[in-house]
């Protein structure tokens, strides 16, 4: 223990181990990354002859319009950009409706106490837990009765009603943190539970609204599970036709194409991490801390 | 009043629907399914624990299950150990912690499907680290746990710790910033090492937080199936397998619903048997 206590007493060898270490891990976290990047950019003889981090000597964009018009998957040729669109036309009403579904649930929740509510917030805390796995089988039954397998409506409400628990914990959480004085003035002034949401609570819900839309359309652009088997043939998303391109055993691998193909698919969500973390943060930290 | 509240029941009534249908009404459904003698389709003759004797002597099953315990011990230690470790590293004041953190962090937006195929390329020893090495000279440099059946699993970890360390720290970090300053302060002025003080006073006050990183973790280790599909895909033969791939197989591809449904419901008392505890422990400590 000496030594530690002489150490804290040198704090520029501490910083300077605690950069050098940072700087390590940081290095190692990228390299994945880096990887990817260059791969992609490589002609395939450069692949087999050189490194895995060598930079590329004769760089180019090709790979990526073959992974984005052309790639083969086991079904067609013709490439990741109709997952790209089938991905569009499932997340984007997927994070609109479940975010707006979490903002009502949570408000009503929140402010407008009844008998049962609290059942209901365990009852959903609970049922976060739950793994896919255990309920898949009986709702694929229920959606194939009210003939919404295997369509865009259906993988559309799948995704809501798995994002509902925690979109509802969160928005209850934050609204029950406002003053209750500002909706008890409304509801006396003769305001009802629609007007108070449209015109006092959602006003005030910018912030938490960017933030559950933000993990939302993370969540469902990096779905997997429930676009195999919920979208059908029609609506596959970009991260099941990742892999099936990536998967098909046809001829010589060509790395520069998967690898391109796989960035593509990484893209939108990595971008929207770069361009708004500060809200990914939150949304991560609000939901772990809280629940 | 009564009206106004009839609005709030019902905005909450599509959410009470979905609870009682989707989740609780499904697990009763499959927890009922794996007491039958159910094959391709769902067959309601009762045969008492039938299929999960069934399960537990097959040989695929047992592996996966195990497989779960392997890959969860491993990642979760690994993701705490390393989250924990960069969130104190970063609280010390340093410069450029913003760039740390986003370069932490931005796995956890990929998706398991990149994060698998990534560590997948990065891993295959005729293209990847071991053939970086070899090219250096080193020419019998052999890191090839990917293709060999005992080792596969354990590449999984890897690939799950970069992925998730940066939400550990990210949570931790939250909390160290939420530390009195006072703390550090007063033992600042009688002299303790600051290894101490994290020992000692500090991680201590966080242990609430950290149960809730290791519930969170847990959780992503027994639901895992991305992952295991884009880097092994359960690879070679069935050595790296896990549950959450078995119960999909054997629901969707091999039309086995009473085992399944077994394997599925085993998944689910896995995660009260961890979490309860867990959970208790929490409670205690606020």
């Amino acid at each position: 223990m000496a030594t530690f206590d002489r150490s804290a007493g040198s704090p520029f060898v501490y910083k300077l181990a605690i950069y050098l270490v940072l700087i390590l891990v940081a290095a190692a976290f990228l390299l994945p990354m880096f990887v990817m990047v260059v791969t992609a950019l490589k002609p395939m003889d450069e692949i087999r002859s050189g490194s895995i981090f060598s930079f590329p000597v004769d760089p180019s964009l090709d790979h990526f319009g073959k992974a984005w018009l052309s790639a083969c998957s086991g079904l067609s040729c013709s490439g990741l950009s109709e997952g790209f669109w089938n991905s569009i036309k499932i997340v984007v009403p997927a994070t609109a409706f479940s975010v707006l579904a979490g903002a009502v649930t949570g408000y009503a929740l929140a402010m407008w106490p009844f008998r049962g509510a609290k059942a209901l917030m365990t009852a959903l805390m609970i049922v976060a837990f739950i793994p896919y796995q255990v309920i898949l089988y009986p709702i694929v039954r229920i959606f194939s009765t009210i003939g919404l397998y295997n369509s865009l409506p259906g993988i559309i409400l799948i995704h809501v009603i798995f994002g509902l628990p925690v979109m509802t914990m969160i928005f209850k959480n934050y609204y029950i943190g406002l003053p209750q004085e500002l909706i008890k003035a409304a509801r006396i002034d003769g305001a009802g539970f629609t007007r108070i949401f449209v015109s006092i609570i959602l006003p005030m819900s910018p912030g938490i609204l960017a933030v559950t839309t933000m993990m939302q359309f993370t969540a469902i652009w990096n779905d997997y599970l429930l676009g195999l088997i919920f979208a059908g043939r029609d609506n596959l998303p970009m991260t099941v036709q990742l892999s099936n391109i990536v998967h098909v055993s046809m001829g010589e691998i060509e790395y520069n194409v998967n690898m391109a193909a796989t960035l593509l698919t990484a893209l939108p969500p990595l971008l929207l991490y770069f361009l708004s973390g500060r809200y990914f943060v939150q949304g991560i930290t609000a939901g772990a801390v809280k629940g | 009043m009564t009206i106004r509240n009839l609005q709030a029941k019902l905005a909450v009534l599509p959410t009470v629907v979905v609870i009682a249908v989707c989740f609780l009404g499904s697990i009763c459904w499959t927890a009922y399914i794996s007491l039958t003698r159910s094959g391709i389709m769902p067959n309601y003759t009762l045969v008492g624990f039938q299929q999960y004797v069934r399960l537990f002597s097959t040989e695929r099953w047992i592996v996966s299950f195990g497989n779960m315990f392997i890959f969860g011990g491993l990642m979760v230690a690994g993701t705490l150990i390393l989250g924990v470790g960069l969130a104190i590293m970063i609280d010390s004041k340093i410069r450029f912690e913003s760039v740390f953190r986003t370069i932490f962090l931005y796995p956890l937006s990929l998706s398991y499907i990149v994060t698998g195929l990534i560590w997948q390329w990065l891993l295959t020893p005729s293209i990847g680290i071991q053939q970086f090495v070899r090219s250096l000279g080193w020419e019998s440099f052999t890191f090839d746990w990917i293709i060999q059946k005992d080792y596969a699993i354990y590449t999984l970890v890897f690939a799950a710790v970069w992925h998730q360390a940066g939400l550990i720290m990210a949570i931790i970090l939250a909390g160290l910033r939420g530390v009195d300053e006072e703390i550090w302060r007063a033992t600042k002025l009688d002299g303790i090492s600051k290894t101490r003080v994290y020992a000692q006073v500090v991680l201590p006050m966080l242990k609430p937080l950290i149960m809730t990183c290791v519930v969170l973790l847990a959780i992503a280790v027994v639901k895992s199936y991305d992952l295991v599909v884009a880097m092994t895909d359960g690879g070679p033969g069935n050595s790296s397998d896990l549950p959450g791939r078995f119960v999909i197989d054997y629901t969707f591809d091999r039309a086995n619903l009473g085992l399944a449904s077994a394997a599925a419901i085993t998944m689910l008392i896995t995660i009260v048997a961890v979490i309860t505890p867990l959970f208790y422990s929490k409670k205690g400590q606020q």
